[in-house]
Parts: C-alpha cells; sequence; structure tokens
C-alpha cells in the first residue's frame, strides 16, 4: 500500500440522450491511436465505441475499461424506458464473451487512455470530436491510496499469458529474441 | 502503399455466381479521382450504348468516395452508378449513412456487379470473406425490414446493409437503394439492382484506411470542425430558414415551412397555394413533427444531424430525411400527418420520393379528367389517402394499371396515349423533377436545368444565392465573409444583382456570368460526388466548410496525390466530360437539355439559346452539346473523340450534324 496522494480524476460524461450515433469519437480515437499518430484510421481498434440498434433508438457510447481474461458467472441485461438493451451493453470489459475492445489482428484487449499525449491534450479527442456535446469533459481532484498500475505492456502480456500459458509465452520470447 | 483508398475493387458476376477481388491502377485515382469520376472511367469502358438498363452487361456500380473512411468530417457518401431504365441514362445516385466507410474498412473501393442472378440472393462482404447468399426468404421484404433480417441472420449487428424492397425486385423505374437513414433514389438504380436478382449488400470491415501526411490531414479536418461551429453560430441572414445552415435541408429540425409550402406546387407540381401557411397550420404542422420524431440521426462521422428517427403510432419505425417530409403531403394535398405515415410504406417499399408522389398525383389527375377510368382505376377507395395508399401499392406490385405507372410519369403517358402525355409535365430528359413553377425566368437556374446531368437540380445548385437580395447594404455584409469563392468576380457578381431593373433577372447575372456561377456550382457537386463528401457540408449550402481553396490539400495529404485548384478543377472537368460522354453516346442532344416547359411563366426563346450557345462553348462542347475533340484532348480523353469520331457522334468537320443514335430512338 501506498501513501495517500492527491489524484485527478478524468470523467468522461455521457449523454446518450445527445448522441446521434455519427461514431465521430470512434473515427478520431482509432486515428489518434494509430501508428503513426493519425496516420490510418479503424473505427475496429478504437478504445470507445456507439452501441447502436437506430430502430429501437438505442445509442450508447462505451469506452473500453479493464481486460478480463473470464466471463461474469452471469451476463446482464438492462430493460430502461421500455429499451432493452443488448447482454452486457453498458459494460467496459475486453473479455471473451464478445468481439469488443479487441485488436482486430492480435485480438489483444484495448483500453481507454484518455488520450495521453506531450504536451497533453485539453479534452480526450472523442470528447472534441463529439459537437452535440454527448460527450464532455470533467475533471476533479481526489485524494487516494496509490497502488501501482500494471502499463499497457503488462496487461498485453497478461492476456497472452491466460491465453496461451505462461511457458509457451516464455519460449516463444525466447525464441524470438534468438532470432535477432 | 495506397492512401485513402484501399487499392481494390469487388467484380461479382452474378450470371456465373463469380467473385474475384481486382487491384485497380493508381494513375487512374490521379486522372479520376475515385467515386463518380471513375465509375464514369468504368462505364464508359465497359457499357458500350447498345447495352439496355436490364441487360445482364449494364453494370450496377457501388462505390466509396475516395477520402470515404479517413477522418474527413461528412465524408460518407456512397455513389451508386448503372444506366438508368427511365432516362436511358447514366444514373448516378448516391446516399449517405454508413456503408461506404465499411466497404472501405473491408479494404474495397467498390463493388461492381454485373450479370443477373437466377435467384433472388444477396452478398455478405466480411473483410477478405466475400459470399453470395440465397435471398429466396426475403422476397417481398421491405428494404429497412431486409437490412434488420440480414443482420440478424448474420449475427453481425455491425454489419451495413443497403437493400431494395418490392420496388426493386420488381423494377419500378424509380425504385430506390435504401441503407438506413439513408437511401440513393434518383434515376430508378434499385430497378437495376432487382434486375440483376440483387436483394441486399452487407458489409462489415475491420481493416485500416490510411492517410499520405497524417498531421496536416488532422489539422484541416479540426479546420472543419472550428467553421461548423462558427456557421451554426451564424446562420445566413436574407434567406429562408431552411437555407440558412449547413447540412441537408434541416426538414426534420424546422417547423417554418412557409417558404416550401408557399413556393413549391402541390398535387401533380400544379398549384401555388400562396396562403397555405397560417398561425394555424404551423401550430398542427409543429405537432405532428414533434409527435413522430424520436431522434436526430447523422451519417458517418459528421456532427450535422439531417436526419430523424420518426415512430407513427401503429407502423414501424424508420428514418427521414430532407425534403421526403413534404413530397408526399403536397402531392396528395392533405397534411403532415399523412405525409409521415405513407412514407414508411414508401421506404420499405424502396421508392424515390420525388417521382412516387408526382406518379401518383398524376394518374390522379388523368382519372380527373377521364383519361384513366373506372376500369382502370378498379378497386380505388374514393378517399384521398386512400387512393394515395392505393396507388403506391399497385405501383409497387405492378399490377393492373400500377404496372403502367411503375414507369415514371414519361413513359405511362406515351402508353396511356389520349393526350396523357401533356399531364407528364414536370420531366426533364424524362426524369420527375421538384414540384416548382415560378414566374420570371432565372438564366443561372435556366442552364443549370439544362445541363445537369444528375437530372436533379439539388446536385448542381448550392454556392451562389438562389435570389439578390433587396439591398447593397444586405450584399456588402454577405460577401464580407465569402471566402468559399474560387474568385473575387463572383462577390461582384452578388454586389450587382438587383431584384429589379436592369440588374435584374433574366438579363442579369449576364449570360458570361450565368456560365461562370453554374460552373462553379456544378463543379463543387462533382468533386464531392469523387471524394464522397455530403454535398451538406459542402457544394449546397452557402458558405460551406469544404471549398476549392481547402479540397486540394485534403487530397494532398489524404491520398497522397500532389494536388492544387487548378489540377483540381481540371480533374473534375475530366470526370464531368465523360460522363457527358457516356450519356451523348447514348443518345443525349441539345433537344433534351430543356426545363420543364411550364417552369416559369415568362420565358425568352432568344436569349434561352444565346445562354446554351454560350454555356455549351464555355464547356468545350459544340451546339449539340457534344464535347468537341479540341477540348476532349485538352482533357486527356482521346479515347472519347476516338469513340465519337467511329460512330459518326462527331465528325472531322464540327459542322455537320451528327447521326441519331440507337438509344435516341423511342423504346419499344
Amino acid at each position: 500500500m501506498g501513501e495517500k496522494k492527491k489524484k485527478i480524476v478524468k470523467t468522461i460524461k455521457v449523454d446518450v440522450d445527445k448522441c446521434n450515433g455519427c461514431r465521430a469519437c470512434e473515427v478520431v480515437c482509432s486515428a489518434f491511436h494509430a501508428t503513426p499518430k493519425y496516420g490510418s484510421n479503424n473505427p475496429e481498434r478504437s478504445r470507445i465505441r456507439v452501441i447502436r440498434d437506430p430502430l429501437k433508438d438505442i445509442y450508447i457510447p462505451v469506452y473500453a475499461g479493464e481486460y478480463t481474461p473470464s466471463e461474469c458467472m452471469g451476463r446482464d441485461k438492462y430493460t430502461i424506458d421500455g429499451k432493452e438493451y443488448d447482454e452486457c451493453a453498458f459494460c467496459r470489459a475486453s473479455c471473451p464473451s464478445r468481439d469488443l475492445f479487441k485488436e482486430p489482428d492480435s485480438g489483444l484487449p484495448l483500453k481507454c487512455d484518455m488520450c495521453e499525449d506531450d504536451p497533453p491534450q485539453e479534452e480526450p479527442l472523442c470528447v472534441q470530436w463529439c459537437l452535440n456535446d454527448a460527450l464532455t469533459y470533467e475533471e476533479r481532484e481526489e485524494e487516494e491510496e496509490e497502488e501501482e498500475k500494471p502499463e499497457d505492456l503488462e496487461i498485453g502480456l497478461e492476456s497472452l499469458v491466460d491465453k496461451y500459458g505462461l511457458d509457451k509465452i516464455m519460449d516463444t520470447v525466447a525464441r524470438m529474441s534468438q532470432k535477432d | 502503399m495506397r492512401y485513402a483508398e484501399t487499392g481494390f475493387n469487388l467484380e461479382v458476376d452474378l450470371s456465373r455466381g463469380n467473385i474475384e477481388r481486382v487491384e485497380t491502377d493508381p494513375r487512374e485515382t490521379e486522372l479520376y479521382l475515385g467515386g463518380l469520376g471513375t465509375n464514369a472511367k468504368i462505364l464508359w469502358d465497359r457499357v458500350p450504348p447498345e447495352v439496355e438498363p436490364f441487360s445482364p452487361d449494364n453494370l450496377l456500380i457501388f462505390s466509396a468516395g475516395l477520402l470515404c473512411g479517413t477522418p474527413a468530417v461528412g465524408c460518407n457518401r456512397t455513389i451508386v452508378s448503372t444506366i438508368s431504365p427511365q432516362t436511358l441514362l447514366m444514373a448516378y445516385s448516391m446516399m449517405g449513412g454508413f456503408w461506404a466507410p465499411e466497404l472501405k474498412y473491408a479494404g474495397y473501393d467498390k463493388v461492381i456487379i454485373r450479370g443477373k442472378s437466377p435467384n433472388l440472393v444477396y452478398l455478405w462482404i466480411y473483410n477478405d470473406k466475400v459470399e453470395i447468399r440465397d435471398a429466396s426468404h426475403l422476397k417481398g421484404k421491405g428494404a429497412i425490414e431486409t437490412a434488420e433480417l440480414i443482420k440478424e441472420e448474420l449475427k453481425e449487428p455491425k454489419a451495413q446493409v443497403s437493400a431494395i424492397g418490392l420496388a426493386g425486385e420488381n423494377r419500378v423505374y424509380f425504385a430506390s437503394i435504401e441503407q438506413g437513414r439513408s437511401s440513393a433514389s434518383r434515376g430508378g438504380i434499385g430497378a437495376v439492382m432487382g434486375d440483376k436478382g440483387l436483394k441486399a449488400i452487407a458489409v462489415r470491415g475491420t481493416k485500416d484506411i490510411n492517410s499520405a501526411r497524417p498531421v496536416e490531414f488532422m489539422e484541416l479536418c479540426n479546420e472543419v470542425l472550428e467553421y461548423i461551429k462558427v456557421r451554426a453560430e451564424n446562420p445566413i441572414k436574407g434567406v429562408p430558414p431552411i437555407l440558412a445552415g449547413l447540412g441537408s435541408p434541416q426538414e426534420m429540425a424546422i417547423h417554418d415551412e412557409e417558404w416550401h409550402t408557399t413556393n413549391f406546387a402541390w398535387g401533380n407540381a400544379r398549384y401555388r397555394k400562396k396562403d397555405y401557411w397560417t398561425e394555424e397550420v404551423e401550430k398542427k404542422w409543429t405537432e405532428s413533427l414533434e409527435n413522430v420524431r424520436e431522434r436526430f440521426v447523422s451519417c458517418y462521422n459528421c456532427p450535422m444531424k439531417c436526419g430523424a428517427t420518426v415512430s407513427v403510432p401503429g407502423i414501424s419505425t424508420y428514418m427521414m430525411k430532407c425534403y421526403s417530409k413534404l413530397t408526399y403531403t403536397m402531392a396528395s394535398m392533405t397534411d403532415l400527418d399523412f405525409g409521415f405515415k405513407i412514407a414508411q410504406r414508401a421506404t420499405e417499399y424502396g421508392v424515390d420520393a420525388f417521382s412516387t408522389p408526382q406518379t401518383m398525383a398524376f394518374a390522379l389527375e388523368l382519372y380527373e379528367a377521364g383519361i384513366l377510368t373506372d376500369q382502370d382505376m378498379d378497386g380505388m377507395p374514393s378517399d384521398n389517402e386512400g387512393r394515395f395508399y392505393w396507388l403506391l401499392d399497385r405501383i409497387v406490385r405492378r399490377e393492373g394499371i400500377g404496372d403502367v405507372l411503375a414507369n415514371g410519369t414519361y413513359w405511362a403517358a406515351q402508353q396511356i396515349g389520349k393526350g396523357a402525355e401533356a399531364y407528364a409535365h414536370n420531366n426533364i430528359k424524362k426524369h420527375e423533377q421538384l414540384p416548382l413553377k415560378l414566374g420570371m425566368l432565372n438564366p443561372v437556374y435556366f442552364l443549370m436545368y439544362c445541363t445537369g446531368e444528375k437530372i436533379n437540380i439539388t446536385q448542381i445548385e448550392g454556392q451562389f444565392p438562389q435570389a439578390p437580395y433587396p439591398k447593397r447594404e444586405q450584399r456588402e455584409e454577405f460577401v464580407k465573409d465569402w471566402f468559399q469563392v474560387p474568385d473575387e468576380k463572383f462577390k461582384q457578381y452578388f454586389l450587382d444583382w438587383e431584384l429589379r431593373g436592369e440588374n435584374s433577372n433574366p438579363y442579369y447575372p449576364t449570360v458570361k456570368m450565368s456560365c461562370d456561377i453554374v460552373d462553379w456550382q456544378e463543379k463543387m457537386h462533382y468533386i464531392d460526388d469523387a471524394l464522397g463528401m455530403c454535398a451538406g457540408l459542402s457544394s449546397f449550402p452557402l458558405k460551406p466548410p469544404y471549398h476549392i481553396h481547402n479540397y486540394p490539400k485534403f487530397i494532398s495529404s489524404g491520398a497522397g496525390i500532389d494536388m492544387d485548384e487548378d489540377k483540381l478543377t481540371h480533374a473534375a472537368k475530366r470526370y464531368r466530360t465523360l460522363v457527358r460522354a457516356v450519356n451523348i453516346r447514348r443518345g443525349m442532344r441539345r433537344k433534351d437539355e430543356k426545363p420543364p416547359e411550364d417552369h416559369w411563366k415568362k420565358r425568352f426563346p432568344e436569349l434561352e439559346a444565346e445562354l446554351l450557345d454560350e454555356y455549351y462553348k464555355f464547356k468545350g462542347w459544340n451546339n449539340q452539346g457534344i464535347p468537341t475533340k479540341e477540348a476532349l484532348h485538352e482533357l486527356g480523353l482521346d479515347y472519347v473523340s476516338e469513340d465519337f469520331l467511329q460512330r459518326g457522334i462527331l465528325t472531322d468537320n464540327e459542322g455537320t450534324p451528327s447521326k441519331e443514335t440507337s438509344a435516341e430512338k423511342e423504346k419499344k
């Protein structure tokens, strides 16, 4: 356990009533996270997806959250104002139960990083591109216990270990390093 | 690496069930950009004029625009091109929505359909996996219903589906292709799809689209977004509310419909109701719209919200945009409630919202005049609304009189005879037009009606105000921030344009000015249609975020093609001329280039002839509207003039009249 530390909590407020389903958030997110930056575009790589079912008037922008190696024990299904949402519609997890928030080639999990950038962006790009204010941004300061956060590489490796087992990953890494 | 485009087309032969992925030549992109430009090239190369619209050799091309799938804001159009069964000319109807970017992400710029399937099928494209699938269970299903059923059976809610309804299956000459909130409606391209036995194309893609100079490209996109905000806060003054903002006309949002309801014609493009719009009507119409509109909806990557989900109690939900809100209402002389109801059925059937209501109103006029009889109309209800439903149902099934009406007013009148031709009074090149009847000839609009090859006024107008502003101060105010003009002279043209007196219609704008104005307006549409950009952010509204000054930068940094204003203007002229060449080869001539005779009350035959003469010259066309050998050479289109010479369309001596081609003769 670390000591108490001041922390900025970054919140994207999602107003689903204002979403018109254009998916500009997906476009700019995937462009920002491309290598080189903005070099390509592909909503499938976006860390925000709009769950849409236009004829049922369903539009939910959902952000990629934590990777999880296993599904929940059960699934949830919401009905709000008479509208029935898909299973796990509001869930942010990159999870084996669905194809959301995975790199299309590797299957590696994606996670929203609030557009960390140098120099820092004023707001995450999805918010900047949402002219209808379905997405707005807020920061506030909070005090909390600090804990070590696994880095991107570690999250990726963990998911590969879950998929193939640690031994196989070690073997592969060893073999790849010999090639060089 | 190819930038912005994928560099691959999908060639599908439905007769043989063959599918091929074909690499395209990047030099063609440089010459014709993409979308409409490269479509025109393919139709020129592969569909000779002997090929009938319903021949297996006719091609149906679904194309994404060059910049679709990049972050270019509002760039999402699918350009569908084929030979129209109604006009017998090239049709290039377009739709927004989500289909074109999805096709790009699947790895293709175009889907080129040829042949005919013996059974009803649909195409399923998922990246490299492409299948022709049985659609017999979808026969007769609505276009929107079909899309939902396909997504369900594929278990692919993220797939984007373009589909036809019953009208397309039955080859109605004004059948559309529907895609959720959007549709490619004009020219009967849905009938060609139905003729090919193709019910739908579903697509899903998960690949990347690359930009050549990404940081520069994103800066341009951000500038567009910033300017959209500026325009939202600064609507254009001095024009009807419907024309003041960006996007396609904001029919789903705006309640003030005075301009449309009192200026446009009701019934079969017949009656002006100059006193129609009252407080009482406005209150009722506001309620009608508010009651059924569930949400504003956008197309892919666009902050505008031109469409809406419409839910009328008791019938299934659908999506609507633009002027279809009014066409059924005004043709049937009813009210907005009925308009919303019948538009739902029409959308599922998949029909064009200009031609369809007009054809029905035309039929009722013929019935009132005794040209169509009780026998023809056997079973038609007596109430007005009932009659429109009845006619719509007959037309899309081609039952009884519906089989005749399904060919549109021009061909139906030919078939009915007995003076019916006079009632098909609102066509250009056999195609139903916006229901508009005005007083004084407007020289700019005269040229656009005559020569617009989309054969739809909204697809050529836009950059220059439709009417003069009454006061000079207002005009000075207007030109202050008008940076979109390609040349400063356009500001002067507008400044000097008066409502009355010497500098007013029809002799002002002068012939020369009219040529300049039409050419500029048309050019912007042609650029949009190659790039896949929505006209609503570009060529249609006044003072748009995309214009001739920033487009070359978008193309250079996005597609990696060196571009400047001159080169872009030249490219647009090249494929615009190629569209004309396709039509000229199919028999289109000067005599076809005229507005509906009753469009204006006051006509000026001498001036009109001069306008057309000078505009043809300006464009490099001879007095028959045929591109000249020299003009074609300058555009690198020598292959067109060789073909023209061979067919006797052009002769080495340009003074001699060209001979009639097969497509020009009346259809059997």
